[in-house]
């Protein structure tokens, strides 16, 4: 166990962390160079794409120090503010941290956020300035910053590349100095901690794993401490860029295990695994639990669909423990499942792994956020989707959650950032100048505001030098009103949004704008409308479909003529019937599209 | 001389093609030479053309036998030497009598060849001629469009055929209208313009029989029908079709690849086996567009009646909505209903998992759906 370290790269996004996972992995010749790419751990199609970590990825590395070998076990964690789950979670399998900043943009917002992570979980944290080659590093006034944030000494930050590979052999020094090997008892009863999960279809459920104290070997027969079920470990092994089975797994590793469970729902990430023969007398605490930020209607493309997705929601729970569902109801688009996420970009990709994973493509409704409703009787309701909106009329207030917000950007956007949070009505807090470069601006906004184009607004007017972070702070009174969707008189629940009502007339017209786009012309006018309770507040009309133009239909026209018919069918199929209209499904992503 | 030498080629992997092919049911009632080639032949070349393929086939005495041709081939000589060849039908490509159209069209005639060949095809003794007009091109006023069609009354073909101009992608008339260079189709002016022709039509004593297709009563065209009632056809030459059964089949439509995949040996010809949908779905498509409509009997008898009762209650919006009408067991487009005749039909369409409620009836695809024996629906009134 002495030799031993196991730890975590955190950091902001994009700030080099899977880049210098990968010249730690070159230089213990963990990857070979022929498997070897830019950021080799982001192995998800998703994550390539994208250029972004979406899943933390642990993996084992053997160095060798003045004659010694040495286990490190990593992880390189993602830096969306979206994924954060991702990185509490892989904190409780280290002893340390390297927490990177890169050096031409100083400490950001997850920066810090991940930094107190580390810090509650008691991890020794490794600060280093990254991307030194860089013509813009500034490197001496970001150690000053790290200096400021953690009170370390100016000489303990390591400067790197990722690039170069620049420091790689401090950063190796410096993880055996000064992380702490794991403590625990090989003696005493198993007790290991499930950080992480993946369903795979052959071989079931794959369960990730930190062992805190004992020894699990090959054919134990082992307890799930929560679910209270009980397993034989069919195969135990360590995390290498394939599983890498071992007879056995001994306190203070990091390693997987397969008990041949299909099932998604017996096993919960967070749980204790000990043994059967000799539990362990409590279960190590598990994680907290997350606090979805948005919530929105996920509903199968047909209808009959409906048990697929549940079931390809649960397998894909265990590799996002930071989704949550539960079964809802639609009149426009049947059986489907009201899920919590963190944020948009991970409502984003929680679509695009079902669709890609599971080949379960969804429609997805309008984005909300969590309100509290206060009757009038004294019932008070927790409001995920606003087809729970009670009566105006029996209403007393709603509560909206609020954030508080931490920008920081350069002097020259001020201005704009301020008037843009002003129109989301945000209140000024406070304004410091860190250094004469830059500025930060804390505001209190409604959550709600921040869930549509905040983001891509704020990065566009600061021309991408602005960061964010927020936490949420209270539950505060607001003129929330319920907006409902029209179609030719019918209402579209999948539609319906809840909305301050000073924004409610303009979303409402933007909407049915866009809506005009997207509901192709039918035999008859199609009326899209806006309202407020009986009140209507914009009006879109769609005209009847155009004639069409009738061309020939000869012999070798047929084939043709039928395969474009066959295809139009289809297209129609797919279609949801609200009252006499049919509604394609990106209508129903129409809220999300409205800037494009 | 190469020219002729290349044409006898040609013309040989006519001949050549033909057994492979295998013949159709006999006699053959219909014989169509399209592509505007065969209408460049020299005499002697025609006689070995029709030698044959009468040696190959068994072909009706009364045959129609058409040739398709443009304006500016035929002049007074040709067609005396075409009176000579079993060909006794034209069917010509004169599009519009007006030069902006045809310049725009990229046709190769002017306006006085689109006059002057109806007349030279009377005179030399075609009492059958089917003219080619295409509307609702950029520039073609509704009064332009209406004086089109005068003047192709005056010349009094038996047989017309009347298209939409559309703007197909992948043409190089796509290309210009994305650029911008060209204007694009307007849908309006073409269904207005659809329109008028049904009035104009009607008074100058044409049928209207399909969607782009009128007659004088009882010329209609064997040849076109028979792609609608599902008999059995034979199309040589490049990109020509040929269907059996339920079974279609294309040449390649590159002619260097046609000649020498020929002169191989070889078929060059790719296939398609129509799945029991698709037949009902093309029945539905080409029955909905004549005006015989499509008979119900024949579409359970043939489809089953679950797919039949599939179908039905797709029709009934239609039926409620005025575009589709029943009639005699029929169904047939009403004059709204004709300008939504794709859209009808796809819509009745059985797909995807619907395709497995077809099953073949045992007097399988011999009855049509469609039947020419019939009403014709659209000159009914009310
Ligand atoms: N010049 C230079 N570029 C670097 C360095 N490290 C990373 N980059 C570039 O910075 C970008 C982001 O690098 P990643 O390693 O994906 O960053 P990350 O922190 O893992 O990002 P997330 O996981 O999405 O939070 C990529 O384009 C890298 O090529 C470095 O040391 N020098
Ligand atoms: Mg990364």
């Amino acid at each position: 166990m002495k030799h031993i370290r196991n730890f975590c790269i955190i950091a902001h996004i994009d700030h080099g962390k899977s880049t210098l996972a990968d010249r730690l992995l070159e230089s213990t010749k963990t990857v070979s160079d022929r498997n070897m790419q830019a950021q080799v751990l982001d192995n998800m199609d998703l994550e390539r794409e994208r250029g972004i970590t979406i899943k933390s990825h642990a993996i084992q590395m053997v160095h060798m120090h003045e004659g010694q070998q040495y286990v490190f076990n990593l992880i390189d964690t993602p830096g969306h503010v979206d994924f954060s789950y991702e990185v509490s979670r892989s904190i409780a399998a280290c002893e340390g941290a390297l927490l990177l900043v890169d050096a031409t943009q100083g400490i950001q917002a997850q920066t810090i956020s991940n930094l107190y992570l580390a810090i509650e979980h008691n991890l020794e944290i490794i600060p280093i300035v990254n991307k030194i080659d860089m013509d813009g590093a500034m490197i001496e006034e970001v150690k000053d910053q790290i200096v400021d944030l953690i009170g370390c000494k100016h000489e303990s930050i390591i400067e790197a590349s990722g690039k170069t590979g620049l420091g790689v052999p401090d950063i190796f020094r410096a993880i055996i100095e000064r992380i702490p090997s794991p403590s625990g008892d090989t003696e005493a009863p198993l007790q290991a901690l499930i950080f992480d999960s993946v369903f795979n279809s052959y071989r079931g459920v794959i369960a990730y794993f930190r062992v805190f104290n004992g020894v699990m070997k090959k054919g134990d027969w082992v307890k799930f401490v929560n679910t209270g079920n009980s397993y034989e470990a069919d195969e135990v092994g360590v995390l290498k860029m394939d599983l890498d089975p071992r007879p056995e797994l001994r306190a203070g590793d990091v390693g997987y295990i397969i008990t041949g469970i299909k099932q998604s729902k017996e096993i919960k990430v967070g749980d204790t695994i000990t043994l059967r023969s000799n539990p362990c007398e409590k279960a190590i605490e598990g994680f907290v639990d997350v606090k979805p930020m948005v919530f929105a209607g996920l509903y199968p493309i047909e209808n009959e669909d409906y048990e697929d997705l549940r079931d390809s929601l649960e397998k894909l729970q265990l590799n996002d423990a930071s989704l949550v569902f539960e079964p809802e109801t639609s009149l426009a688009l049947g059986f489907g499942f009201r899920c919590g996420f963190l944020g948009l970009l991970h409502l984003e990709i929680v679509q695009e792994r079902l669709d890609r994973e599971y080949e379960m493509p969804v429609i997805t409704t309008v984005p909300n956020v969590s309100y509290v409703a206060y009757k009038r009787n004294g019932e008070k309701l927790n409001i995920h989707n606003p087809s729970d909106f009670p009566d105006p009329a029996a209403l007393e207030r709603v509560d909206e959650p609020y954030i508080r917000a931490q920008i920081i950007t350069s002097p020259e956007f001020v201005g704009a950032i301020m008037k843009l949070c002003m129109d989301r009505r945000g209140t000024l807090l406070n304004q410091v100048y860190l250094t004469p470069t830059r500025v930060e601006l804390s505001f209190d906004l409604p959550l709600a505001e921040i869930v549509f184009d905040f983001y891509d607004k704020l990065k566009s007017l600061s021309r991408g030098y602005a960061s964010f972070d927020y936490e949420l702070i209270d539950y505060r009174s607001g003129d929330l009103v319920k907006l409902d969707i029209l179609l030719n008189g019918e209402k579209v629940d999948a539609l319906s949004a809840l909305i301050h009502r000073n924004n409610a007339e303009d979303f409402g017209r933007r909407l049915c704008k866009k809506l005009r786009e997207l509901v192709p012309r039918q035999q008859f006018v199609i009326a899209i409308q806006a309202a407020i309770g009986a009140k209507i507040v914009a009006r879109e009309t769609i005209s009847a479909m155009r004639k069409d133009v009738t061309a020939k239909c000869y012999g070798g026209d047929i084939s043709r003529k039928r395969k474009l018919l066959e295809k139009q069918k289809k297209g129609k199929k797919r279609m949801r019937q609200i009252g006499s209209v049919e509604v394609p499904q990106q209508a129903f992503l129409a809220v999300l599209k409205m800037n494009e | 001389m190469r020219e002729a030498e290349l044409r006898r080629d040609f013309f040989g992997a006519h001949s050549g093609s033909s057994p492979a092919h295998g013949s159709p049911p006999t006699p053959i009632t219909s014989l169509y030479l399209g592509g505007g080639t065969p209408s460049v032949l020299t005499p002697p070349q025609w006689e070995q053309l029709f030698e044959a393929l009468y040696r190959l086939f068994p072909i009706a005495s009364d045959a129609e036998v058409t040739l398709e041709a443009n304006p500016d081939d035929l002049d007074a000589d040709r067609l005396a030497a075409l009176r000579q060849t079993p060909v006794n039908r034209l069917s010509i490509g004169i599009q519009s009598f007006r030069d902006q159209d045809l310049s725009w069209m990229n046709r190769a005639h002017n306006t006085a060849q689109a006059r002057t060949c109806l007349d030279l095809a009377a005179a030399a003794g075609f009492r059958h001629v089917n003219a080619d007009l295409i509307y609702g091109s950029p520039g073609l006023d509704d009064a332009a469009w209406m004086a089109n069609l005068q003047q192709l009354f005056t010349a009094n073909p038996d047989h017309i055929s009347a298209y939409a101009l559309t703007v197909e992608t992948g043409t190089a008339l796509a290309h210009f209208v994305r650029q911008g260079k060209s204007p694009n189709t307007d849908d309006e002016q073409a269904s207005r313009q659809f329109q008028q022709m049904e009035v104009a039509m009607a008074e100058a004593g044409y049928v209207h029989y399909e969607i782009s297709n009128f007659c004088r009563p009882g010329a209609f065209a064997r040849h076109n029908t028979s792609y609608w009632t599902g008999e059995p056809y034979l199309g040589l030459g490049p990109a020509a079709h040929s269907f059996i059964g339920n079974h279609r089949s294309w040449n390649v439509s590159h002619n260097i690849k046609y000649v020498t995949q020929i002169e191989a040996g070889l078929l060059p010809s790719e296939s398609e086996q129509l799945s029991p949908a698709d037949q009902l779905n093309e029945s539905l498509m080409t029955g909905l567009r004549t005006t015989w409509g499509v008979d119900l009997e024949a579409l359970q008898v043939r489809f089953g009646e679950r797919a039949f009762a599939a179908v039905a209650s797709l029709a009934q919006p239609w039926l409620d909505g005025g575009q589709l009408a029943l009639r005699d067991g029929h169904w047939f487009l009403t004059a709204s209903g004709r300008f939504f005749a794709d859209r009808i039909a796809s819509d009745l369409f059985l797909v995807e998992e619907d395709a497995a409620l077809v099953e073949m009836g045992s007097e399988g695809a011999a009855k049509p759906v469609l039947n020419m024996e019939r009403t014709r629906f659209w000159e009914c009134k009310g």
